[in-house]
């Protein structure tokens, strides 16, 4: 089953500038490992050396940070899910 | 609801026509109007963000502002900053920004400081207001507005943007999560490109900046529901809104001073770094590349900016290979070619110069061209310092 990922314009430059992906996995940690099997240069971007999601970068299935859901990555993506992927961005001027 | 002392508030004839169509309103009434007056506001920033929700404040009867920027005003800044107007380039936006409020509004007392935002002086000030508003464009001052948010108690209604994409929150409000919770840290300097490099669509900051203003107003007002709690992404190029919930972080670290936001972003080993990297690279200036010219010398100008950048206007003579091809190997090649082309026709190697905008993408590409045996040189200041002392018709942009 795909799940829709949102890409944000910042990251599109390593998704070939697609807004949205479709990727395969049952749960979120497997999308995202799929996701940046498929986008290589996201990983770095997203990910520390030891695997981490990067601090300024927070990964949201529907509306819940994953990082609050009790399964965390394992949680189950459903039908219709929307993982998005929201980096902290400073511009205001 | 935010206590606010009205006993001492009260409105004139003048005031009450002005703001009539507020009195009307049950939600805010004439009790609501005295809140608006009695409330204090600082901003931070009067940019894209800063204009907007300045002028709407100014505009709902806030009756004392405060506005915080160390700027002048840039004819760049006009697309979205529209606070500001022509006949103030060249002048600090402090005061272009306080002009207009009381053009506005003349009831609004209006606190200029026209000095950065730094952790010796932002407690003292903060003090002082009853809601902060984040306007600013970088992630030192953005840690700086929050961490003094929570220890001066104060709600921080934020928003950001970027090219085509905003972000609005209120933080630290009624026990609510903070920036920290949201983004522990900030990304590495560089990472994220900023506005004055990545660009901005001029509208966006004006509809981030508008639901900063409407959170600031309904805060002062103790109506309706905040966006405490809830992270709302605005994406102007499919006009849609969307929203995450957003919750206080219990293995975020207590916030108990200002810190160095500089050094807690990474800046200064950035910088060190960045000129590190640019020490090894050798570079010209525009007045050498002009004698090569006026010589009538031959050499390689390769162009590494992008095609958009290409457009607004370029140096005689040329080559458009951008920092991304050049990144991904392609580019390299194709500097290669051209330097063998050269070589044919003026029977040896001929001297290569990169430059960009200013000067930091021409030294990256050209570390990528060393390490590839290709060697070159640096045009110190990029096309932006030919353009000052040489070339008038290229737009600085």
């Amino acid at each position: 089953m795909a799940t829709k990922v949102l890409i944000p314009s910042p990251l599109r430059p390593y998704t070939d500038n697609l807004e949205a992906v479709e990727i395969e996995g049952s749960n979120v940690g497997e999308v995202m490992s799929n996701l940046i099997a498929r986008y290589g240069e996201l990983k770095r971007h997203l990910y520390t050396e030891d695997g981490k999601l990067r601090n300024f970068v927070n990964v949201y299935l529907n509306d819940e940070d994953v990082r609050t859901l009790p399964q965390g990555d394992s949680t189950p993506v459903g039908e219709q899910a929307v993982i998005s992927i929201v980096p902290a961005i400073a511009g205001g001027l | 609801m935010l206590t606010l002392d009205t006993s001492q508030v009260s409105l004139s004839r003048e005031e009450m026509e002005r703001f009539s169509r507020h009195l009307i309103l049950p939600e805010v009434g004439l009790e609501g109007q005295k809140r608006l007056k009695a409330g204090k506001v600082l901003c931070i920033g009067t940019g894209g963000l800063g204009s907007p929700l300045l002028l709407y404040l100014a505009a709902a009867g806030v009756g004392r502002i405060g506005i915080v920027d160390f700027d002048v005003v840039d004819v760049s800044n006009l697309q979205r900053q529209v606070i500001h107007g022509t006949s103030w380039v060249g002048k600090p936006k402090v005061e272009s920004a306080k002009n207009r409020i009381l053009e506005i509004n003349p009831y609004c007392q209006v606190d200029v400081y026209e000095t950065a935002l730094k952790s010796h002086n932002a407690l003292e000030l903060f003090a002082n207001y009853d809601v902060i508003v984040d306007g600013t464009d970088n992630f030192p001052t953005r840690y700086l507005v929050n961490d003094a948010c929570v220890l001066t108690g104060k709600p921080n209604v934020y928003g950001s943007i970027f090219r085509f994409e905003g972000q609005a929150t209120v933080f630290n409000y009624e026990d609510g999560p903070n920036y920290r919770d949201l983004y522990p840290e900030p990304p590495p300097p560089g990472l994220v490109p900023s506005c004055a490099e990545g660009g901005v669509l001029g509208i966006l900051p004006g509809i981030i900046g508008v639901i900063q203003a409407t959170e600031t107003v309904k805060i002062l007002l103790g109506i309706g529901t905040t966006l405490s709690g809830r992270l709302l992404l605005y994406d102007a190029l499919n006009m849609s809104f969307r929203e995450l919930k957003l919750r206080k972080n219990p293995a975020t670290p207590p916030i108990t001073e200002l810190i160095d936001y500089e050094q807690f972003c990474g800046i200064p080993r950035a910088q060190a770094a960045e000129q590190a990297g640019q020490a090894e690279i050798p570079e010209i200036t525009v007045a050498e590349l002009k004698a090569r010219f006026d010589a009538q010398q031959d050499f390689v100008l390769v162009d590494v900016r992008n095609p958009n950048e290409w457009e607004i206007g370029r140096i005689p003579g040329a080559h458009l290979i951008p920092l991304p091809q050049i990144e991904n190997g392609d580019g390299v090649d194709q500097v290669r070619k051209l330097l063998a082309a050269s070589a044919a026709r003026s029977g040896n190697g001929l001297e290569l110069i990169v430059h960009c905008k200013s000067g930091a993408r021409s030294a990256k590409a050209l570390k990528i061209l060393q390490a590839a045996g290709i060697q070159g040189k640096n045009l110190r200041g990029g096309i932006l310092a030919w353009a000052e002392a040489y070339d008038p018709s290229i737009p600085k942009y």
